[in-house]
This record gives C-alpha cells, structure tokens and sequence, in this order.
C-alpha cells in the first residue's frame, strides 16, 4: 500500500494525541449525554484497540455526530472525526449497512420520488404523527425530528425551463458535456446538491441570480449525491461510487478552471476533502476537482478581494442572528458570508458561539439521538430565539431545519438575504 | 521478629521463582516464595513479551529453540488468557544475506521448530507497513505474552495449592549448618522487619541476582547480566511478531504487544543487574535496525525505552555476550560445589520457565525423596480476579471491548489503557500493592501514551482515599498526605525515567503537558513530602538499592 502525505498525516495524527482532553472539553455531544464517552476514548484512545481483520470491540463511537469540533479545537492537529468515522466504516464493513442508514445515506432517493406533483401527498406523510410512529417503531427514525417539505417543482426542472425561454442567451445545455459554447462571459458551475434540488430550490435560484448579477453564466453540471450521508453513516464503499462519479462529472469543468460553486457547505466540503480524505481517493483528477470547488460565499469574497464584485446593494433594515455551521467551520474560511453581508447598507447580522446545532447531518434523526440533537443545540436556540428576529440565517440546510424545528424561527441561506440586497 | 517453617523456600519472583513456586504446590511440597521487589519486578516484567517459536535460536542455540518449540505449543494450552497468538514471520530484508535461508530451514528441520514460508505479498497484505522490499517470508508460530499475568496467575494458583508469597521481601543472608543450607534471613523491606525462614531446600531462583545469592552461601555462581535495551512504539505498528532472518542482533524483532509494539533489543554486558543506565546509541540502534522492517518507524512516535537483564550462564569463555546460550542450566550446589540443600536454577528464556521449573521440581523432590509427577504442563491457569480477560487468547481489543460491554468507559482511572476504578480500587485494597508501580504491572496503568500523565494523581488520591486507617510503620514526615505524596512522586519518576532518552517529538510534547500538570497546576515539587532521593528505604517506594535500578547512568 502506497502513502502519500495526506493519508500518512491521518494515519501520524494517532501518534500527536498528548490526551489533553481538550477535544471531550469541547465535545458537544458528550457534554450532553453519557452515552457518548469522548472524542478522545472513540478516537485516538480507541483506535489503538483497533487491529484489522478484528471484531470492531466498540459501539459507542456511533454516538459520535461528526460535527468536527473536536478537530477544530486539538491543539496537536489529530483527526480525530475522521479516525471516528473510519472506525464507523469498519464497524459497516463488519455488520452490514442497517435498514435506517441505509435510508438515511439514500435519502436523496425520496427526494427524486417525492419532489414535484407528488410532494403535497408526501408532505402530509411525512407530517402525519401517525406514520411517523410507525416510522420511529420500525426504523428507528425520529418522530419529532424536523423532515424538509418536498417542493412542488425541482431546482434542476426551474433551471431547465429558465434556460429555454431565455433561449437567446448562450447558456450551455446543462448536460454535463463539454460542449458549452466558448464566449467573453465568465462562467461558473453550479453544484446545487439534493436539498436544493429536491427541497429548497429557492435557494439555488437565489445563488443563479447573485452570480448572473456579478457577470457569470451559471453552468449546472450533471451531479449525483455527494455521498456525505453515507459517509456518515460508515457506508464508504456506496459513498465512494458517488464521489468518483461527481469527479467525472465535474473534472472537465475543473481542467478548464471553471470555478464549481455550492450553496451546500455540506456538499462543497464532501468534494473539497472529506470524502477524498475518508476514503483515501487522493488521485490527481479528485485533486482538481477539489481543488477548483468553493462555498459560494468564499467565491464571493474572493471576487470583492479582487474588486470584481458587484456592491450595488440597497439598503435591508433588518438584524438577524447568525449561525455558522460545523460544516463550514471546517473549510477553515473565516465566516465569508458575514464578511460579506456586512457590506450591505443597515443590515446587522449576530453571530452566534455555539458549537453546533445537534442535528449533524443524518444524526439528529436517528431515534435514539433525537433528544441530544435537541439538547445539543438547546443553546442556540435560546440564542436565535433570545434576537427577537422572526428570521435566522444558516449556511447549511440541515442546520437551518433543525434551528427552525427547535426555535420556531424561519431560517434562510444567507444567499438569500443577499439576493433581497440586490433587489 | 517472624519465623517461617516451610520444605522449600524459592528465592525470585520472576517467571521461574513462581513457576517452580506453583510446581512444588501441585505435588503437594510446601513451599514459601520470596522477592524482594513486586513479583515480575525484575526481569521477567521488563522483557519484550514474545512467546518464542524457537525459531530464533535454530541455528546457533539448538537447544534452546527446540525447549522453546515444546513449551510454546504447552504454554499456549495452559495459560491462553495470557497470550496473544499474532504469529510470527521471519522476512530476509536488503541488509539481511540470503545464504542464512538454508541455515534456518534446515535448523527449524533439526529442532522441530514449525515454519512454512508465505509469498511476500501475502506477507504484505497481512501486514502493509512491512519493509516491501523483503526477498522471502517465513511464518512461525511467534506470539506474544503477558509476563505479568502469566506470573500472577502461577502465583495465584501456587497459593491457592497452599504456597505462600511474600513479597517486598529482600533476602540478607544464607544460614549455613555445617555444609548445608538450613535457612534464609530476610528483611521485610515494607515493616523493617526480620524474617527468619527456616528450610529444608532452597531454590535458587534469582535470575540475573542468583550470583548475589549463590555467594550469601558461599558459592560462586557466574551470571553474566546481559542488559537488553527495548523501544515501545505508541501503538501497533505490526500485528504479527517479525524477526530478521539472520543471526540474532541488536534490533532485529518488533514484537505487537497490548497497545504497543516492541523493538529489540541490545545486549550489553553490564557489571552489576542493579545499576544500569539506557544510553542514546542503544535507542537509536533500535530504530535504525527497525527501519529495516517497517520503513519509517524511526519517524514515529516512542512511547518509552525500558532495559531487562538477562540471567545468562556463563560457564565456559564465550567470545560475546551474545554467544552464551539461551538454554538455562540447573546446578546443584552438592554436586558442584559440596554445598547441600540449595540449588540454582540460571539461564533460560521466558518461554521455557515452565520446563525449568519442572526440572529444578523435580531435583528438589528427589532430593526430598517425593515421589509425584509434575502437572504444570496438564492444568490449565487460573485467571486472577479482577482481569477482565476472560477465558480464551488475548486479541488487541478485548480491553476496549470489555469496557464497551458495561458502559464503564466513565470509570477510567488509566484512559489510555482502559483501567478502571475497580481494577485499582482492587489492586489497593487487596493488599498486594504497595506503590502505584506495583498497580501498574497488575492493571498496565500509566503504560500508554501520556506515561502517567492523567493516571497518576487519580491512582495517588484513590489510595490515599482507601487507606487512611493503616499508616506505614515507620511514620513518615507529613504522616499519611506525605506517604501519598511519596507514593504519586515515585510513580512519576519511575515514569519519566523511561522518556529521558527518547525524548524528542510527539513524546517530548506529551512529558511538556506531563511536566506542567505535575509541576505548575499540582505544584508536586512544592508538596509536603520528602523527595525519593532523601527518604530513607521508604516501604512503600523502590528506592530500596536492592530494588531500584536503571537509576544511575552506567
């Protein structure tokens, strides 16, 4: 077996633990239940009770939400998130994927079944305490726990129709190919992910229009899932298959340094590092795609670090409290959206110091880890509650679910407030 | 004054000294054990753990590979709990000359030592990190073992059968009558006390001591203590045991052993078993040599660098320590030297300390004129309360997996070993203990990463929770707080002793945190206690000169 450095430096991170506990310190989840026993016992600890080809000897690491905090915060640079997920993967690999990870991981599966004429139907299934009881009694998955509506129409469907009747335009049939006719105007790709497809195109309509406002034409590649609800859940092998997919889709884009932009920090981080670091795909071609991928609102600030970006904003008199997802916390970007909106003429945006919202992708509806979901983000409710806004903003959709369904708040993509700025 | 009347009286508490304690109980002969330190203090608890295959030894040291072949395949029946069963390979690396290949076939032929060879890739997959550069592989049946509870459960089951242990019990004189040995005079290095125990043989069991005892009886015994230098690597590099196919030499085996994987080892002649220091160039042989097996260990984290003393017999001009058989040696004072009632048993391996227990049983019984038959071999050990191991081989994640199975991961006194509160509140209360040392060769406590970073002051405070009521005989400064002081300063150092060569990289990090908890959050050195160096052959700590070693660069 070959090393680079990436996956030497994963591998090295278990030899950088001094076991200063700083990590279960900040730890959100085992601040909240006992049933959690640390970052530092399922990661670095646990890992050199682990041998391959051995039963995997804990449980306990799956009450880790991979929120990355613990990341965050080690002073010595161990991976401890991935060294948890792996050991999730391992613990898969050992006893198969459950029904409800499997439901979980393939989520996006709903989406494609559900999203458009049938979504009122399956709305009120998925609202219905009835099913839901079944549902938790069954598979385990969280009665109360906050489902996205399905749209009546899909992202990809609104961009399709847009392009035809904007026909006298060039922009490239959204194909995937490399086709797209070669022009002065800028270009970038749009990877909207499956939320915005299936749940909240509003918000990738917001992002085409921020971006078309600042010159570009929007590409929208052909993509699958990214694969991060498998990943974590332990599913590497089918989270793999995802990740090389996207690639290719995205590759040729990449070779001729179209940026590749997502409103999902999820997602961008999923095709930035995460699944290339978990999964040990480190080849040129998932280099490049990395490489060229950016959350919208890094891209944006890169424009106004250039001077390239459009400040024609009008005035937005609100003040709305702000939460940055663990998921953008580890791109390790600073907070681009506020650097952002704060550019915009009355707008004040708080942000605030929770850790996380408790949700963590797939974790917060899992029956069992329902409740320290809610106690997890427990915090940032009062936060967002105590701003008196009837509004909150999140850059990433499980987030903005989950703050919604524990505050009350409706919770917007701070694309969209952006968007609103431009008029 | 105590007096003690007893048939046998064994001096050692290392893998022999119990061994033949526990033979001597089966066949029903009463017997007493003493040790002046813990049991395993010397250096059967300072070894690299590897459950011999022999194949080591097949072509220079015949004998021994054939002793070890046999009483793998026994051990491996009568105290599974205690071993892991890795496997072995034995891989020609680039520095190693091929030639040696059809030497150590024909001598694994010639000593019945089982090895087949493996593809190299085979080899690969099993282990990944191993050297791929490596021409051939052949697999044995290497394993690794507990040496501190293999000892523990053959004292258990010796005491169990009517045997008695006293440890802490350090032995200052042979009583002679005539030309026979009648007895022995001990110092019970915890109370002060004398201890006459009177006999009627005496085995000794002394390992690398047994010159020092042999000559309280006026005999001379040479015993060449041979120091080998050993590098614990932070986690499981390699899950197999692996041997350079060559003639043995300094750092040619990593043995996987609980967390940890051993590189060793030198072997170093040193004048005195109790004084010895590790020097640089030994460490640094360690990880160069072990760059030959697994390429980039040397950048790796170490845990600790440790150093044993082999008890090897020197009964003839060998060129090189390293030329002294392995193979142990039962002398018979009457015979040799016209001094009845003792006999000492020297040489030999960890491996093969159940046949020599046998053999020096089975001298003294007929000495004894006792006719039973020796049943080490047939029954199985018994599993000392409190190891969580249950029945069955060892496997790498037991520990973890035992921990997981009753949510006990609350409980950790020793994080990066998995010891739980019970496990020391045990080791305290029952008595056996008399440091946190002593703890740790029971529980591993403070052998992983952190060194005793986060498992020292835990470990102090429970002992000094539990045993407020028995203040130590002869009264320290400070009474009770300043024994607990004394307790947690001697662990510590005993501890750091081990990073002070090996400290550079993450390790180095890891004794900085160590250092300021100790010394700026707790403000040890500031505490009301004497410190080791002033205290006056404390009962409690090693600081006894019989016991202490490693203390004093050579």
């Amino acid at each position: 077996m070959t090393h680079d450095h990436i996956e030497l430096s994963l591998e090295q991170s278990l030899d950088h633990c001094i076991k200063c506990n700083i990590c279960t310190a900040a730890c959100p989840v085992s601040a909240v239940t006992d049933l959690f026993p640390g970052p530092k016992y399922v990661g670095p600890q646990g890992q050199r009770f682990r041998m391959p080809g051995q039963p995997s000897p804990d449980e306990s690491v799956d009450y880790c939400s991979g929120c990355r905090v613990c990341n965050e915060v080690c002073p010595t640079g161990v991976r401890v998130m991935e060294l948890n997920t792996r050991a999730k993967a391992a613990i898969v690999e050992q006893n198969g994927l459950p029904l409800r990870a499997w439901l979980l991981g393939y989520q996006y599966w709903f989406g494609k079944l559900a999203c458009g004429p049938l979504a009122p139907l399956a709305n009120f299934g998925a609202s219905n305490p009835l099913l839901r009881t079944v549902v938790e009694r069954t598979v385990k998955i969280g009665r109360k726990a906050p489902l996205p509506k399905f749209s009546t129409y899909s992202f990809r469907s609104w961009f399709k129709q847009r392009t035809k009747s904007q026909a006298s335009k060039t922009a490239a049939v959204p194909d995937g190919s490399q086709s797209t006719a070669p022009g002065s105007r800028k270009q970038v790709v749009y990877f909207h992910g499956c939320s915005t497809n299936y749940y909240e195109p509003h918000v990738g309509q917001a992002a085409v229009e921020v971006l078309e406002r600042n010159g570009f034409e929007v590409i929208v590649a052909k993509q699958g899932c990214c694969g991060l609800p498998l990943l974590s859940n332990g599913a590497f092998k089918q989270a793999r298959s995802h990740h090389e997919y996207n690639v290719e889709q995205l590759l040729p884009y990449a070779q001729r340094g179209i940026p590749i932009i997502g409103t999902s920090t999820s997602c961008t981080l999923t095709i930035k590092e995460e699944a290339s670091e978990l999964l040990g795909m480190h080849e040129t071609a998932v280099r490049m795609v990395a490489e060229n991928t950016y959350d919208i609102f890094e891209f944006l600030r890169l424009l106004h670090d250039r001077g390239e970006l459009n400040t024609d904003f009008k005035p937005v008199q609100r003040s709305m409290p702000y939460h940055a997802p663990c998921q953008l916390r580890a791109h390790n970007l600073g907070r681009p959206a506020l650097d952002i909106l704060e550019l915009v003429p009355g707008l004040q945006l708080s942000e605030s110091t929770a850790a996380c919202c408790g949700l963590a992708g797939t974790y917060g509806y899992k029956a069992e880890k329902y409740q320290i979901a809610m106690d997890v983000g427990a915090g940032l409710f009062d936060f967002v509650r105590a701003s008196g806004s009837d509004t909150a903003v999140c850059d990433s959709e499980i987030c903005r679910w989950q703050i919604a369904h524990g505050s009350g708040l409706e919770v917007k993509h701070p694309i969209e407030i952006l968007r609103e700025a431009y008029g | 004054m105590r007096t003690i009347d007893t048939d046998v009286l064994v001096i050692g508490g290392g893998a022999t000294g119990v061994g033949v304690l526990r033979d001597l109980a089966l066949r029903g002969i009463r017997a007493a054990l003493v040790e002046k330190g813990d049991l395993t203090h010397g250096t059967t608890g300072r070894y690299h753990g590897l459950l011999h295959s022999g194949g080591r030894y097949v072509v220079k040291d015949k004998q021994s590979a054939s002793e070890c072949a046999v009483e793998n395949e026994i051990l491996r029946r009568i105290m599974p709990h205690c071993l892991e069963d890795t496997g072995g390979f034995f891989v020609v690396t680039p520095a190693d000359d091929e030639a040696y290949v059809p030497l150590f076939l024909k001598g694994c032929q010639e000593t019945g030592v089982s090895v087949h060879e493996i593809a190299v890739r085979e080899a690969l997959r099993r282990e990944p990190l191993l050297n791929p550069r490596i021409s051939r592989a052949f697999e044995v049946r290497d394993g690794s073992a507990d040496s501190f509870l293999a000892t523990h459960s053959n004292a258990e089951d010796a005491v169990r059968h009517g045997a008695q242990v006293l440890t802490y019990h350090v032995v200052t004189g042979l009583e002679r009558t005539g030309d026979r040995v009648t007895g022995a005079v001990c110092e019970d290095m915890r109370s002060g006390e004398t201890v006459h125990i009177h006999t009627s043989y005496i085995v000794n069991a002394a390992g690398a001591w047994a010159g020092k005892i042999a000559e309280l009886a006026g005999v001379k015994v040479t015993v060449v203590p041979g120091k080998g230098t050993m590098v614990a690597m932070n986690h499981r590099v390699l899950n197999t045991v692996v041997n350079r196919c060559k003639p043995p030499a300094d750092g040619d085996i990593i043995v996987p052993i609980h967390t940890v994987a051993v590189i060793g080892t030198t072997d170093v002649h040193v004048p005195d078993p109790d004084v010895f220091g590790i020097e640089a160039w030994e460490v640094e042989r360690m990880l160069s040599e072990g760059e030959q097996l697994v390429p980039g260990i040397s950048k790796a984290r170490v845990l600790r660098a440790w150093a044993g003393v082999r008890p090897l017999y020197k009964d003839q001009d060998v060129a090189d320590d390293r030329d002294i058989p392995r193979t142990y040696k039962l002398l018979d004072h009457e015979a040799r030297d016209g001094v009845k009632g003792m006999i000492s048993m020297v040489g030999g391996k960890w491996t093969t300390y159940r046949m020599m227990a046998q053999e020096a049983t089975d001298a003294v019984a007929a000495k004894l004129g006792i006719q039973a038959e020796c049943r080490t071999h047939l029954e199985p050990l018994p599993i000392p309360a409190g190891a969580e191991r249950k029945a069955g081989l060892y496997w790498l994640g037991k520990p973890l997996a035992a921990i997981e199975a009753d949510s006990s991961y609350g409980h950790l006194i020793c994080e990066c070993e998995l010891v739980t509160r019970e496990r020391v509140v045990d080791a305290i209360t029952s008595g056996k203990a008399a440091n946190i040392d002593d703890i740790r060769r029971d529980t591993r406590l403070g052998m992983g990463p952190c060194q005793g970073g986060f498992c020292t002051y835990r470990a102090a405070a429970l002992w000094h929770e539990l045993k407020p009521a028995t203040p130590p005989a002869n009264d320290p400064p400070h009474g009770h707080a300043g024994n607990s002081v004394a307790l947690l300063r001697h662990f510590l150092q005993e501890r750091w002793k081990g990073l002070t060569v090996i400290a550079w990289g993450d390790q180095l990090r890891q004794a900085r945190l160590d250092e300021i908890i100790y010394l700026d959050t707790l403000g040890l050195d500031l505490l009301p206690a004497p410190a080791p160096a002033e205290q006056n052959g404390a009962e409690m700590v090693t600081a006894h000169p019989a016991i202490a070693t490693e203390y004093h660069a050579a």
